[in-house]
């Protein structure tokens, strides 16, 4: 992982509230990350930790109202991508920021073969007349792995399998050569042969176009086999950012250290009764004045009810949000 | 204890088939058949959970569902109990309802909104028992303590739940009778990492409690080696490998089990980095025109000549250990004796495989 080098994609502070009746939700709060080139930045959490709202909110796919950008700033090539107005965002997205979206068959339009789908962004962002994209198709289906490329351009969504559709979504999503891939839960949707065929793919591909990656998932096992960097999130919030061998060697945060107990394995000890974190989920209904996973937390602390702990580093580029210090076993000095 | 199970088989399924018929053209004519489930025979002894485990579409949930005769098969014996119900009819399957019971995936789609708690726990009572009205309400009030449910709840509906509440609420139903067999399809698939462990816990729980025999329908692997006693792998309407756990995982016999392990990726950097991994290509074929002969041969990694031509025999290889392929037949060709005699030292055959992914 090439360390030092001038990040990609800088965002501070990103905080995004949604309004709904009576009330707000704070589903991003207090969000800062790199990503640097070259890098595929893996970004943990279960349902309503808000990975996927992060994501959507620096590149403006909210919709507003309800959901409310309150702030923060996101340098994407020397721009605040939250500043710029329509028409840039819409240039950077689907251009230099590519996606890829859990569920393929949502995603793309079922009434138009795959083939104009991928053609269209080489069109708008990148100029080129219908038999160039065309030319550029085909060979985006062949980068993909879809045999019989050419024939298959014409064939509509329902006509692929699940794995298939997946890879027509990633051949859009590179179409132009983008510098940062943005992918939301690429494989949650398919079976686990088809996944590893999509892993290994992405692995595959990034290696061969250098771009960065920002791969959001709930599930450790696949952040543990593709990412080189680790963000997990809780309640909002980024609670705990590391190497991926040294999160899973030596994690810090009260949180990650529960999620990995508690998923069974397929290698090594059975364990007899599975770990749980008791409780629920928070609901972010109000401003988070304190740590949002402090309820369900084993090792609590007095403090941790007053105040929401910031991000302590705590050496090889690794950092957790807890006022408790697992090293120690107590309270972190300020 | 779990790793010795019972003789008394509480399920024997023999030649289980369920097909769906295809209907084409302006007089819908019959012209195919979907084999969702083809050919399935699996036992569960009393007490035990059988793990399924399949990827989407292989018919694991048609063969739960089945197996409690939600739908009418096609061909078979159904065992439950001492009772046969392949061919029992309507009448006399419900009075045998209350001994097996199921708990869906989805707890959203599979409880009635415009039902309280209450009322959906309490409905098995109404349709089975002759209990009075506050026997009814005290049953299900002991049902909600059991599954971990809080009583002051009793009267919201079902939207007012979490997930995991509300599959809490799913398995009441499904416990209110008594039942001794329950198929639980997929009960956490829809559920948070965190949230899943602590259904499971509840499913072990309350099956030391009552006794109760699962077949616990799954694609996630990891959580099937958590739950279940014995595991049956199924592919494309049939079941490849049955074994129990520890041998299953500890060392698959069938190609498809290999690859279908060695494809979950485990909360591991470093096992990612030495792990052998077997890619599969290609996708399953449809179950509606399942390849000739094996029905695995068109993504095995270790075919050979017969694979295409013959359908493997399901058989018992080792003891307790079934498997359908024919890198395990006892009777040899010339052609495929190399390949048979490795089968008995199964080390080996997968050093083979491994040389002939590479």
């Amino acid at each position: 992982m090439p360390n030092g080098a001038q990040p990609v994609l800088d965002v501070q502070g990103l905080k995004t509230v949604f309004k709904i009746r009576g009330g707000e939700v704070h589903a991003v709060n207090d969000v800062s990350f790199d990503l640097r080139p070259g890098e595929l930045l893996g970004v943990v959490g279960e349902s309503g930790s808000g990975k996927s709202v992060t994501m959507m909110s620096l590149l403006g796919l909210l919709p507003t109202p309800p959901a409310d950008v309150r702030g923060g700033t996101v340098t994407f090539q020397g721009q605040d991508l939250l500043k710029v107005d329509a028409e840039t965002l819409r240039g950077v997205r689907g251009g230099k920021i590519g996606f890829v979206f859990q569920d393929p068959m949502t995603s793309l339009n079922p009434v138009y073969n795959v083939g104009m789908q991928i053609m269209e962004p080489l069109r708008k962002h990148m100029g080129m007349n219908k038999k160039q994209a065309a030319v550029r198709a085909k060979e985006l289906l062949e980068l993909v792995g879809i045999p019989d490329a050419e024939r298959r351009l014409k064939d509509y969504p329902h006509q692929f399998s699940g794995g298939m559709r997946q890879r027509v979504m990633i051949a859009i999503a590179l179409a132009c050569d983008p510098q940062v891939l943005v992918a939301d839960e690429p494989t949650t949707a398919l079976d686990v042969t088809i996944q590893a065929q999509i892993l290994e793919l992405m692995k595959d591909l990034q290696e061969r176009l250098g771009m960065a990656v920002i791969w959001i998932t709930h599930d450790l096992g696949v952040v543990a086999g593709i990412a080189d960097r680790v963000l997990v999130m809780y309640g909002g919030q980024i609670v705990e950012q590391a190497p991926t061998r040294e999160l899973f060697r030596d994690p810090q945060h009260p949180y990650t250290r529960a999620l990995l107990k508690t998923v069974p394995r397929v290698t090594g000890d059975r364990e007899e009764r599975l770990a749980i974190i008791e409780g629920q989920p928070p609901i972010l209904g109000e401003h988070p004045s304190a740590c949002p996973f402090r309820d369900r937390c084993d090792v609590a602390l007095e403090l941790c009810a007053k105040q929401n702990p910031p991000r302590y580093d705590v050496g090889n580029g690794h950092d957790a949000a807890c006022f408790y210090d697992a090293r120690t076993g107590g309270p972190r000095d300020a | 204890m779990l790793d010795d199970p019972k003789p008394t088989k509480l399920v024997e399924i023999d030649n289980l088939k369920m097909h769906f018929p295809i209907h084409t053209g302006l007089f819908r004519r019959h012209t195919g058949d979907v084999k969702a489930v083809d050919g399935v025979s699996f036992d569960i002894f009393e007490g035990e959970t059988l793990g399924l485990v399949g990827e989407s579409g292989c018919g694991k949930s048609t063969c739960g569902r089945a197996a409690l005769r939600l739908y009418d098969i096609t061909d078979g014996s159904i065992l439950i109990d001492g009772d046969q119900i392949g061919d029992m009819s309507q009448k006399d399957l419900r009075t045998k309802r209350p001994t097996m019971q199921m708990v869906f995936q989805d707890p959203q789609a599979s409880l009635n909104p415009r039902m309280t708690v209450q009322a959906i726990i309490q409905e098995p009572l109404d349709e089975h028992t002759s209990l009075s009205a506050s026997e009814k309400r005290e049953k299900v009030l002991e049902l909600m303590d059991q599954v971990g449910l809080n009583r002051k709840f009793a009267g919201r509906y079902p939207h007012a739940f979490s997930g995991g509440q509300r599959q809490r609420i799913g398995i009441a139903r499904a416990l209110a009778l008594n039942p001794k067999f329950i198929v639980c399809d997929e009960p956490i698939a829809a559920l948070d990492v965190s949230i899943q462990a602590q259904v499971v816990n509840l499913l072990e729980d309350l099956q030391k409690e009552f006794g109760l025999t699962y077949l616990f329908i799954s694609h996630d692997l990891s959580m099937v080696r958590h739950i279940a006693t014995r595991v049956a792998v199924m592919y494309l309407g049939k079941i490849v490998e049955l074994a129990p756990r520890e041998a299953l995982y500890a060392e698959p016999l069938h190609p498809y089990t290999k690859a279908l392990l060695s494809a979950v990726p485990e909360p591991d950097p470093d096992l990612h980095d030495t792990m052998e991994r077997t890619i599969l290509t290609g996708d399953v074929p449809s179950p509606a025109n399942p390849p000739k002969g094996c029905n695995f041969c068109t993504r095995c990694p270790a075919v050979m000549d017969i694979c295409k031509q013959q359908e493997p025999d399901y058989r018992e290889v080792l003891p307790g250990r079934y498997v359908a392929c024919h890198h395990y037949n006892e009777v040899q060709t010339a052609a495929d004796s190399t390949a048979a005699s490795e089968a008995s030292d199964q080390q080996s055959l997968s050093n083979t495989k491994n040389d002939q992914i590479n």
